[in-house]
This record gives structure tokens, C-alpha cells and sequence, in this order.
């Protein structure tokens, strides 16, 4: 039984061919709608979320199964003080694969080590979310064409934006991928990312607290994030940061015109919606292929061909 | 000082002077019924001050948390009053219940009852990380 925790237990062949499912599941949508009939996905979300869940949901349905869950802690036993392991044993008694998202790191670990069935981490604190990773590489290999050879501007919370981690470790494996860390002082990429996967694996990278519009012109892919609230012990560290990098027309005069912007979502104001109809924004497009690509996970971790 | 040679034992050496106590302590050796003698600032060659730790019997001892403590320990099995064994100790791979993860947002802050488990993520640095958040160790 295979789980998902990190998007470093994928092989790049795993990864490509979980990429290739995608594709074809959003090309021919009618071959995969009964492949999971009489299977039950579980939604633990110890944390609100929009998009994840209700992708998760939405794969789960068009794969022709049926999906039981909760959407946040206050609505499950957690609330009573239950531990996550014993929550999953419950749960693994009723339904044949699990996502969970929970505010604490390492918490799908421990889901994995005593579930009965494959657990997907939709999600841990600042530190995973590997779907988000495949949904942001089918969209950049939709994009681009492929998944090497091009400039990749991470923007924003590098320090607690997820998302970033577990893309950096799933783009640090393909050939001629170049990092530009964006980010005021206070929210860098943490050391430990910069050595155990970027010095590591010999990636070029350069971090700069430089305005937008002076490394724009050198990114074929910018990655854009949000200043998470719910990070923050302290409102006024969020508040003081919040506002430092938005992205505006004026910041994009100088872009490439196959510039591909991606954001996992939800935007607060990180992107101006004047952006939404450049056909350079890809946000919702790569929304669209986090639905896809979570169906092919699925199928992949419940062993279900077609 | 005169300390009783030991028949059957071990012989926990070249504990950096002053660290006889932490090691005690992190390998339960209070719950020993047998004589175990910390012998604290001997003389060294090798660290011109040292500890020892005798223990009179032959017991499994977690040479993972002493690799992790100090490396540079050595640990004697005698046996009949002969020395049979000399260990040479490494930096361990896993640590279970040894470190404790100071990061608030991991799991483990949550819930108390899970083992604390640490891995070696650099042996140059000698970095731990652990296992549910990677935050490093603070040692």
C-alpha cells in the first residue's frame, strides 16, 4: 500500500506518468467516470480549505465514487481531544483511501504509520503539500512543454508557503531548472531547503529581496504567493508583510511574452485582478489540473487501470 | 582514587570531561541494580581530562545515544576481567526519544504521547531533523 506524504517519494517516472493520467483523464474525462464505483474517499480537513478539498471531492466524484469527510476540527472528535492516529484508525474502518490537511506539521506521517489505507497529505502546517507540487507541474508541463530548461521566480513567503518547499524539491530534480527566490528578509526560503535540495542537488539559485519588476524580464515561470494569516503568532509581523510584493501591469511591461504565471490560490491581493484576463495568468488553469491530477493519484494509490 | 577493576562489565570511556552525568542520565543507568561508578576529570592522553563510566555487569546499552552525545566515546566489554570488546561508536541514522522538537507547529507539540524521532540529515554538519517537520535539532 502506497501513501502520499512528500513529493519526494515520487520517482520522476512516478511523477510523469501520474502528469500523463492527468492529461489524458482531462482529454477523455468519459474513459475514468466509473473506475472508482463502490469506493469511498475520506476528507479529513483538521483546517479550512476551498480548492483542496473540494478538488479532492470533485476528482473523487467524477472517478464515480463517493466521498465522507469533515471540513474542519471543530466538527470532528479532534475537538474532544482525539489523537490523529486514533482518528484515521476509525476512519480507515470506513472509507478506502484518506486526504488530510491538519495545521501541524507531520501529521499525515502519523496518519500513514497506523492507517489501513492510502493516506494523501493534502496539506501540514508550513511544511508539505504535495498535490498542490503535481498540480503546479502538469500546469507548467501543460504550459511549457516540458519541465526543464527554464527560469522559475518564486515570489512571496518562501519561509512558510508550503507550497514552495515541495515545489522547489519536485522542480530541483529536472535538468536546467534556474531559482529566483523572491521575498522581503523575514520570509526567505528556510536554510534547510537551500542546502538539503538546491546546494545538494546542484540547482542554480539566487535569493533577492529586489522589487518585481527588476528580475521579471529574466523568469519564463513566476510563482506567486500569499503572506499566510494563519502563520503568524503575531499580527503585526503579518500585517508589515503582507503588502511587500504585489503584482501589478506595470510590474509585467518587461516580461516575456510566454511568461507563465502560476498561484496555488486563494490571492488576497498579491495579484492585481487587473492581471486575471492576461493570458499569461495561469492560476486558474492550474486549478483546473489539481482536479485532474488528484484523479490520477487516486487511481494510483487505490491500484485502480483502466 | 582507587575503583574496584570490574569482572564482568562495561567500561564507558573518553566521555568529554564534565558530560558523565548527561550520559547517566540519557541511558537510564539510575535503574541499574548493579555498582556503577562515574569517575569525573580522570587524567587523558587524548583529552587531557576525561570521564569514565563503570558499570558492573553486562547490559545493553544504546550506543546510538552515546554516538550521538560523543562519538569519540569509547565503550569496553570486559569479560572475566579481560577486556573482549572495544566499540567504536558513529553518529546514528535515527534517534528515538532523545532530542525533543522545539518547532510549536509540528505534530509532536500537539501530541505529547508520540515518540520523538530525529534523523540524520547531515553527517558532515552532524544535523538532526525530525522525522514529522524536519526542523532541525537544537541541541
Amino acid at each position: 500500500m502506497r501513501n502520499l506524504i512528500d513529493i519526494r517519494e515520487l520517482t520522476t517516472d512516478e511523477i510523469a506518468s501520474l502528469l500523463d493520467t492527468g492529461d489524458d483523464i482531462m482529454a477523455h474525462p468519459g474513459d475514468y467516470r466509473e473506475l472508482c464505483r463502490y469506493k469511498k474517499l475520506a476528507t479529513l480537513f483538521f483546517e479550512p480549505s476551498t480548492r483542496t478539498r473540494l478538488s479532492f471531492e470533485a476528482a473523487m466524484y467524477e472517478l464515480g465514487g463517493q466521498v465522507l469527510g469533515f471540513s474542519e476540527a471543530a466538527s470532528s472528535s479532534a475537538a474532544k481531544g482525539e489523537s490523529v492516529a486514533d482518528t484515521v484508525r476509525v476512519v480507515g474502518c470506513y472509507a478506502d483511501i484518506i486526504a488530510m490537511r491538519h495545521p501541524k506539521e507531520g501529521a499525515p506521517l502519523v496518519a500513514a504509520g497506523v492507517s489501513p489505507v492510502p493516506v494523501i497529505n493534502a496539506g501540514d502546517g508550513g511544511h508539505n503539500h504535495p498535490t498542490q507540487t503535481l498540480t503546479d507541474l502538469m500546469t507548467i508541463r501543460r504550459e511549457k512543454g516540458g519541465l526543464g530548461g527554464f527560469t522559475i521566480g518564486l515570489c512571496g513567503d518562501l519561509k512558510f508557503g508550503r507550497t514552495v518547499h515541495s515545489l522547489i524539491s519536485a522542480l530541483a530534480r529536472y535538468d536546467g531548472v534556474k531559482f529566483v527566490l523572491i521575498s522581503p528578509e523575514e520570509l526567505k526560503l528556510p536554510s534547510y531547503v537551500k542546502n538539503d535540495v538546491l546546494r545538494a542537488g546542484g540547482c542554480e539559485f539566487r535569493q533577492t529581496a529586489a522589487d518585481l519588476a527588476e528580475v521579471i524580464p529574466e523568469l519564463d515561470v513566476l510563482y506567486m504567493t500569499r503572506v499566510q494569516r494563519e502563520r503568524f503568532f503575531n499580527e503585526e509581523d503579518y500585517i508589515r508583510l503582507r503588502d511587500s510584493y504585489i503584482l501589478t501591469p506595470a510590474k509585467l511591461i518587461n516580461a516575456k511574452s510566454d511568461l507563465t504565471i502560476l498561484h496555488p490560490l486563494p490571492r488576497v491581493n498579491e495579484i492585481s485582478t487587473e492581471i486575471d484576463s492576461d493570458p499569461r495568468a495561469c492560476y486558474f488553469r492550474q486549478a483546473l489540473c489539481g482536479k485532474y491530477v488528484r484523479m490520477a493519484l487516486i487511481l494510483k494509490l487505490l491500484e485502480v487501470t483502466k | 582514587m582507587n575503583i574496584d577493576s570490574i569482572k564482568n562489565g562495561l567500561v564507558i570511556d573518553h566521555i568529554r570531561a564534565g558530560s558523565a552525568m548527561r550520559i547517566y542520565n540519557l541511558l537510564g543507568l539510575d535503574e541499574l541494580d548493579c555498582t556503577v561508578a562515574i569517575i569525573k576529570n580522570a587524567q587523558s592522553a587524548k583529552l587531557g581530562r576525561k570521564d569514565i563510566i563503570k558499570i558492573d555487569t553486562v547490559t545493553d546499552i544504546d550506543l546510538d545515544v552515546l554516538g550521538y552525545v560523543d562519538p569519540g566515546i569509547t565503550v569496553n566489554v570486559i569479560r572475566g576481567g579481560e577486556l573482549v570488546e572495544k566499540k567504536q561508536l558513529s553518529l546514528p541514522e535515527r534517534l528515538e526519544n532523545v532530542l525533543r522538537c522545539r518547532n510549536p507547529r509540528c505534530i509532536t507539540s500537539a501530541e505529547p504521547g508520540l515518540k520523538q524521532v530525529f534523523f540524520l540529515s547531515d553527517r558532515a554538519g552532524k544535523t538532526y531533523r525530525c522525522l514529522y517537520c524536519e526542523a532541525k535539532a537544537e541541541k
